[in-house]
């Protein structure tokens, strides 16, 4: 039998307001096992950003007028495309980890899952392991700790350190990913289980058949939020002195050492960052919303 | 009743006067609590098999342990001549001989009503897809879902679902059919188009075990009834007699309750 | 307990595991405060924010439309932009138009130290999910209850310290949990504008010994049973709060 409120929720059709304890519960529940908070983006943060760039260079602009030197704005427009071509550099960053971090966290999630009890306790722990670390810290390990190059059969395969950055956000990717997979599988009825085993699917089948292909709906969302996490989280590779855009901002604000850009410049980075998150989470949102409606 | 040393003979060879589902000494414990304790009880081919009892008496456990999707811990389970208690168990065998409709359907819901039918005959039995597919077209109409074919799980009603799900397990060609509970969790209008649904099975003479709770049905289509108490067979007869008189006073009780 | 320190000595003699923060006594001492000062950082982060958040949760509640938006904008900045900016922005944008003064040797400093905007910053970071956690917490509790309580003579304030508050704080704490947990490692941000918490130390310890794989271990697993130990305690109390059909 089941209790009068989960019949509401399940059978439904229609968007249900949820009361906000269970909506703060369940977000807790998600965000534990996202391991990373939801990102809630909305278009006027970025009208605020874009403000308060205009603003503060317009400021300075008239405060330095007076002054023999470029404007600010001037100062800006020249550094444009640097900053830009630095942001692209996050962005493949951001793909390369999140490549890499899924394909790893996915097979680990499903070790999570193992019949096997090592093979579950081994996945468990290394997830945890990478999911308590700092991003920062994984960042610093798989920067001093790999090589800068590899000798493979003679060769010597550089490996520099943008790769080494990517590879140590990839490691809390993998994390994090593999609790989605395994959150995303634990939420599947068990009675689905049941019913491929009495239609005689083995239990590869049935994972691959029928339980991870309902899960990918249910996991989108918290991976896309985790990429957009994991995009504002390369500029974490500025402190290991990865040329990104951080560490292109602070060269630049170096080079000009004029007090009066750092607003214009940093509001800037900002103003990147959301305009590429922006999208992401307005698109995580509407799949979140398409699924809790149709349960 | 066959004995240990028939059931060792029986193995290889099963012949339809022999029961198709021999149960004998069915232990099952959970922890500490033992769920099955000792049942024992034969069913021919052809024929229609109605469990009862109060919840938790281990009715649908048992339902389960025919399929193997609970292991039992003691005595012996036999599905048309292959023991179920053994550790070198073709699982694939087996169920490809027992059907199985759940009381939550447990339809995928990523795949459409005719999709559910086909995927197992053609993803575990590996047979051919366009002789499948006219088959689960059959069996679609034969539940009465012609046109029903392209919906989803989540576009039909509890009913419809559940007919989807025994066309689903008898797209296998099972040899049994079971039957969990499958009323029980739909609305009191949609219980019916289910039960003609079983009724047209085993008047085709399907052999069909019943867990239910379905009195009325039960007595029209049984041709025997099994009485279920804390994990043992209390009382079983032919409905007419079961129903009319029973001996037993927990028997008595639990009709007298639900009747 | 000292012949347990002189044991890495040989440890390092004998393999080259140079774990200076065990035998040799600054670093060790560095590592401690390093210790503290993470711990430090956190509790007094968590103290601000958590206050932060009360009182966003109680602007928000406000008649004013403005006060609302204000509060409404400052959540939305912090939770969307990445802290590290967030701490860049607060140091050195906002750090270069503090005034200066003049300290006790007579040089000129800025009024906020790198500790302060460190501390700021981190704490309106995490201030501004508490908000949000407050606020659907306080909402959680039904009408119903505080007319109940009202009705047996509760009065206002009563029925907030008896009945509203401990069954919000009940349905806030998994997500205040989960914020916690991430202000901890958050923490280590602190270390890019040099504030010497864990990673910084180890960061100094390592340029002057030399010893970056035995710090980086140390400090992975330091983190990892730090936050695991964390995450631990939590769950249990979690666990032990839990109301039977109240929530999840």
């Amino acid at each position: 039998m089941r209790a009068a409120g989960e019949r509401l929720y399940g059978t439904t059709d229609l968007p249900v307001l949820l009361p906000p304890g269970e909506r703060l519960l369940r977000r807790a529940s998600r965000e534990r096992t996202d391991g990373v908070p939801r990102l809630t983006l909305k278009a006027w943060h970025g009208a605020v950003i874009a403000a308060v760039v205009l603003l503060a260079a317009a400021a300075a602009q008239a405060q330095g007028a007076a002054e023999a030197r470029p404007g600010v704005l001037t100062a800006l427009w020249k550094w444009v495309p640097l900053l830009v071509e630095g942001f692209l550099f996050n962005i493949a960053i951001s793909f390369l980890g999140m490549g890499i971090g899924t394909a790893l966290g996915t097979v680990l999630g499903v070790m999570q899952i193992s019949l096997l009890p090592p093979v579950r306790a081994g996945s468990w722990i290394v997830t945890q392991f990478f999911r308590n670390a700092p991003w920062l810290v994984l960042l610093f390990f798989c920067m001093f700790l790999l090589p800068f190059e590899f000798r493979v059969m003679g060769f010597v395969v550089p490996f520099p350190d943008w790769v080494k950055a990517t590879l140590g956000l990839s490691l809390p990717v993998m994390a994090n990913v593999s609790e989605i997979v395994r959150g995303a599988v634990q939420s599947i009825p068990s009675g689905q289980w049941e019913a491929a085993e009495s239609l005689a699917f083995s239990r590869r089948q049935t994972l691959v058949q029928i339980i991870l292909p309902q899960c990918i709906k249910r996991m989108l969302p918290p991976w896309m939020n985790l990429y957009a996490i994991l995009t504002m989280a390369t500029v974490l590779a500025s402190v290991v002195g990865v040329s990104e855009v951080m560490t292109l901002t602070q060269r630049v604000l170096s080079a000009e050492s004029r007090p009066e850009l750092l607003v214009p410049f940093y509001g800037f980075v900002l103003l990147l960052f959301f305009m590429y998150c922006y999208p992401i989470a307005r698109f995580t949102h509407k799949l979140e919303l398409r699924y809790v409606v149709k349960l | 009743m066959s004995s240990s040393s028939e059931t060792a003979a029986t193995q290889a060879t099963w012949t339809p006067d022999r029961p198709i589902v021999s149960i004998h000494g069915v232990h099952k414990r959970f922890g500490d609590f033992e769920v099955l304790r000792g049942v024992t009880f034969d069913v021919m081919k052809g024929d229609v098999v109605c469990v009862i009892g109060p919840s938790g008496s281990g009715k649908s456990t048992l339902l389960r342990c025919i399929n193997a999707l609970v292991p039992i811990d003691e005595g012996s389970i036999q599905v048309a001549g292959q023991e179920v208690h053994d550790p070198k168990l073709d699982k694939l065998a087996l169920r490809k001989k027992v059907g199985m409709v759940f009381q939550q359907y447990n339809l995928f819901p990523h795949k459409t009503a005719l999709q559910n039918v086909m995927m197992a005959p053609i993803q575990v039995l590996k047979q051919d897809k366009a002789e499948v597919r006219e088959r689960a077209l059959k069996l679609m109409k034969k539940v009465r879902l012609n046109g029903k074919e392209d919906a989803y799980p989540g576009e039909l009603s509890g009913g419809q679902q559940q007919r989807v799900a025994i066309a689903r397990s008898l797209a296998m060609n099972p040899d049994v059919m079971l039957f969990d509970e499958v009323t029980a969790a739909l609305d009191p209008e949609t219980v019916k188009e289910v039960l003609v649904t079983i009724r047209d099975l085993a008047e085709e003479g399907m052999t069909c075990m019943l867990v239910t709770h379905e009195m009325g049905f039960a007595r029209e289509i049984a041709d025997m009834m099994y009485f279920t108490d804390n994990g043992v067979i209390v009382e079983s007869g032919p409905p007419k007699e079961f129903f009319a008189n029973p001996r037993d006073a927990r028997t008595k009780e639990f009709l007298g309750q639900i009747l | 307990m000292e012949d347990f320190f002189q044991w890495f000595r040989w440890l390092y003699d004998e393999t080259g595991i140079n774990l200076t923060i065990l035998y040799d006594s600054f670093d060790r001492e560095r590592m401690v405060r390093g210790f503290f000062n993470t711990i430090y950082l956190s509790l007094i982060c968590l103290a601000l924010s958590v206050v932060i958040g009360l009182v966003g949760a109680w602007l928000q509640g406000s008649p004013l439309k403005w006060t609302r938006r204000i509060v409404q904008g400052y959540i939305q900045l912090f939770r969307n932009t990445p802290p590290l900016v967030q701490m860049y922005f607060f140091f050195f944008a906002l750090g270069s138009l503090m005034p200066r003064m003049e300290n006790e040797y007579g040089i000129m400093e800025p009024v906020l130290s790198n500790w302060h905007w460190a501390i700021i910053s981190l704490s309106f970071f995490a201030g501004a999910f508490n908000v949000e956690i407050f606020r659907s917490g306080i909402e959680a509790v039904p009408r119903s209850t505080v007319e109940a309580a009202e009705s047996l003579g509760y009065t206002r304030l009563k029925t907030y310290i008896y009945v509203v508050l401990p069954l919000a704080f009940r349905v806030c704490l998994p997500a205040l949990n989960n914020n916690l947990v991430n202000l901890v490692k958050t923490t280590t941000l602190a270390y890019a504008i040099a504030v010497p918490e864990m990673l910084y130390v180890a960061n100094q310890i390592w340029s002057d010994s030399v010893n970056v794989p035995e710090m980086m271990t140390f400090l992975l697993l330091a983190y990892v049973v730090l936050v695991g130990l964390l995450v631990h305690v939590m769950n249990r109390w979690e666990r032990a709060m839990r109301l039977p059909g109240y929530g999840v």
